[in-house]
């Protein structure tokens, strides 16, 4: 049955991740995020925690979380981690390999103010980090919900989504929707018809359903059979420049056809508006807010995934615009992604209203709207 | 040249766990990492703990070792292996978790995940090898490097500090199984293995094996063994003894 509870953000994700039948968590303390793993603790040390397996480990970093997190995916944990800012920096080591070997790592990342240090509450300057840090071309799938409400839907997705396709699955939260407290309903996910996609263990499995072929690539998987059993080694290190070409061709292949069947928008206002504003996480919650309340020919469009982008959804909304705003509390890291969907497509004038690290209000985003701020 | 060994000629000299097929290695002529692979393979054949090993091997010459054996094999990052293998064991309560690590992976970048999981008495073995130096990456320094022994980035010598692992380990975790041995002592490294896995199998939580090893290439002794041996057995071995602790 579902039911309505006022909760807190970070607990909301302790509890999509039951609710999606997540069964390790590996973390670090961090604020704002530490709620989730104090959840989990509590979860998995109690009695019937303990009867499913729940698994949780406090590392010594988020270096070591992170790669931890690996080691419960490879035996075929529904694992995740949660983390911020400066751990989120020091995890990108693990999620580098995770898209080496597009292992379904999972990850709750609450933003915090930066760079460095810095604050703990609003900010939106981790949109880069989450969805290109590492050393490679970003093949990791990154939701930005922007509701408590979603902060349950898309935390139970993220997990199905990260095991269907076999690529790191992030959501992209921040320390406001982290700490504050509302009303939201929580589910069973199979009362809404939602599957939970099974898991399999990468090692130590006798009796495969999945080929490691059709999701390890293949310079990284070598399979013998010794006595009937099958053995699998997988690597990281390649010898040939045209072996870490072929895997790059192969993840981007899988990407390709993944991104098809994820990639996530919202369009809220009047189609074909004339003015259209683009805003993801929270501070498309208070844009939400401020073209409903708006006169006028008004659009919101908000990614909801910002990898993969919605790059042709983006382009159909902004097609009758006369203008287009851009607002997030970071300098230019969505305005980037948002020009880059939108180079040679539009010849409207764009205006970037940038906050690092400071509440966006709704009343900011209707002056905007009206063209009163100077930017 | 020597003649080119037959495969039944390979096999034999190998533990049944190792894969024919991924030889000849690729270590260099002369160099330990094989012969501490051997002595694990044979103690696992012993044991009959083939289909239960999840091996875990490090960035560095180890990583060698990715397909050295019949074994569920993954490579990680430098220094990570431990933490993988920490997390694969709590996942996988079945699994016999080996992280393989040289000594800069373990002492240097990957230090706190080591004496953490030795801390927290997790229950996988991990094998060092301590050669004294950074060998892929092509002789640095590392914590293990002899007190003025000159290497690419000591070029005047090393300083007089280095770390003694297994002792350090001992004395956080008094419950753990932590010895040091040595490539040249065949059948005490094949005991030394065994009863690290034994200790792992027996869920007693935390193993620690330390292996002293050669490297003739950064030593610059590949023209003679003797000279190898006499760095490894004279100068390593007294810095380092091996034993039970």
């Amino acid at each position: 049955m579902s039911e309505k509870n006022f909760l807190m953000g970070n607990e909301v994700l302790g509890r999509a991740a039951r609710a999606a039948q997540a069964d390790a968590m590996y973390g670090y303390p961090i604020t704002p995020a530490s709620e989730i793993m104090h959840f989990w603790a509590g979860e998995a040390g109690s009695e019937a925690g303990h009867d499913q397996g729940l698994v949780f480990q406090q590392a010594e970093d988020e270096i070591g979380a992170g790669f931890m997190l690996i080691g419960g995916v490879l035996a075929g944990r529904r694992a995740f981690t949660a983390t911020a800012g400066p751990g989120h920096v020091l995890m990108q080591d693990a999620f580098a390999m995770a898209e080496a070997m597009r292992l379904p790592v999972v990850a709750y990342i609450m933003q915090r103010g930066g760079p460095s240090t810095s604050t703990v509450i609003y900010s939106q300057q981790e949109v880069t980090l989450a969805c290109f840090g590492g050393n490679g071309n970003g093949f990791r799938i990154v939701y930005a919900p922007s509701t408590l409400q979603e902060l349950f839907d898309y935390g139970l997705k993220v997990f199905n989504t990260a095991w269907k396709y076999r690529f790191p699955t992030f959501l992209l939260g921040d320390g406001y929707l982290a700490k504050m407290l509302g009303e939201v309903e929580l589910y069973d996910p199979a009362e809404r018809g939602l599957e939970i996609v099974p898991t399999e263990p990468y090692l130590l499995e006798k009796k495969r359903g999945i080929d490691l072929k059709n999701v390890i690539p293949s310079p990284e998987l070598e399979v013998r059979y010794s006595d009937g059993v099958e053995y699998a080694c997988l690597r990281n290190c390649l010898n040939m420049e045209e072996e870490t070409l072929t895997v790059n061709q192969e993840i981007k292949a899988a990407w390709d056809k993944m991104a098809k069947e994820v990639v996530e928008h919202e369009y809220v206002g009047q189609s074909a508006a004339k003015t259209v504003v683009v805003a993801q996480g929270i501070v498309a919650a208070a844009a939400r807010q401020a073209v409903q309340e708006a006169s006028g020919s008004v659009g919101l469009f908000r990614p909801i995934t910002l990898n993969p982008f919605p790059v042709e959804a983006l382009r159909r909304s902004v097609a009758g615009a006369e203008r287009i705003i851009i607002a997030e509390s970071a300098y230019n890291q969505l305005g980037r992604m948002v020009k880059d969907a939108l180079y040679g497509q539009v010849q409207v004038p764009i205006t970037e209203y940038y906050r690092p690290s400071m509440s966006i209000l709704p009343e900011e985003i209707a002056e905007l709207i009206k063209d009163n701020v100077a930017v | 040249m020597p003649e080119e060994m037959s495969k039944l000629e390979i096999r034999s000299a190998l533990p049944k766990c190792a894969r024919l097929d991924s030889k000849p290695h690729l270590f260099c002529p002369g160099c330990g990492h094989p012969e501490v692979l051997k002595a694990l393979g044979f103690a696992v054949d012993e044991l009959g703990l083939q289909r239960r090993i999840a091996f875990g091997v490090d960035i560095g010459c180890s990583l060698l070792a990715w397909d050295f054996f019949d074994f569920d094999t993954v490579e990680t990052h430098h220094g990570r292996t431990v933490p993988v293998m920490v997390g694969l064991r709590l996942g996988n309560p079945e699994a016999i978790a080996v992280a393989y690590v040289g000594d800069g992976g373990a002492y240097a970048i990957g230090a706190g995940h080591l004496l953490n999981a030795a801390i927290r008495n997790d229950n996988i073995l991990t094998i060092v090898v301590n050669n004294g130096l950074y060998a892929m990456t092509g002789g640095q320094e590392a914590p293990t490097t002899h007190p003025g022994w000159k290497v690419k980035t000591a070029p005047y010598g090393a300083d007089q500090y280095y770390i003694k692992a297994p002792e350090i380990i001992r004395n956080v975790n008094p419950a753990a199984f932590v010895a040091r041995g040595i490539t040249s002592r065949q059948p005490e490294l094949r005991q030394l293995m065994k009863d690290a896995l034994q200790h792992i199998n027996g869920n007693h939580g935390f193993a620690f094996l330390e292996v002293l090893s050669q490297c003739p290439l950064n030593w610059k002794t590949m023209d003679s063994a003797e000279a190898t041996f006499r760095v490894l057995e004279q100068e390593h071995a007294k810095l380092f003894p091996t034993g039970r602790f």
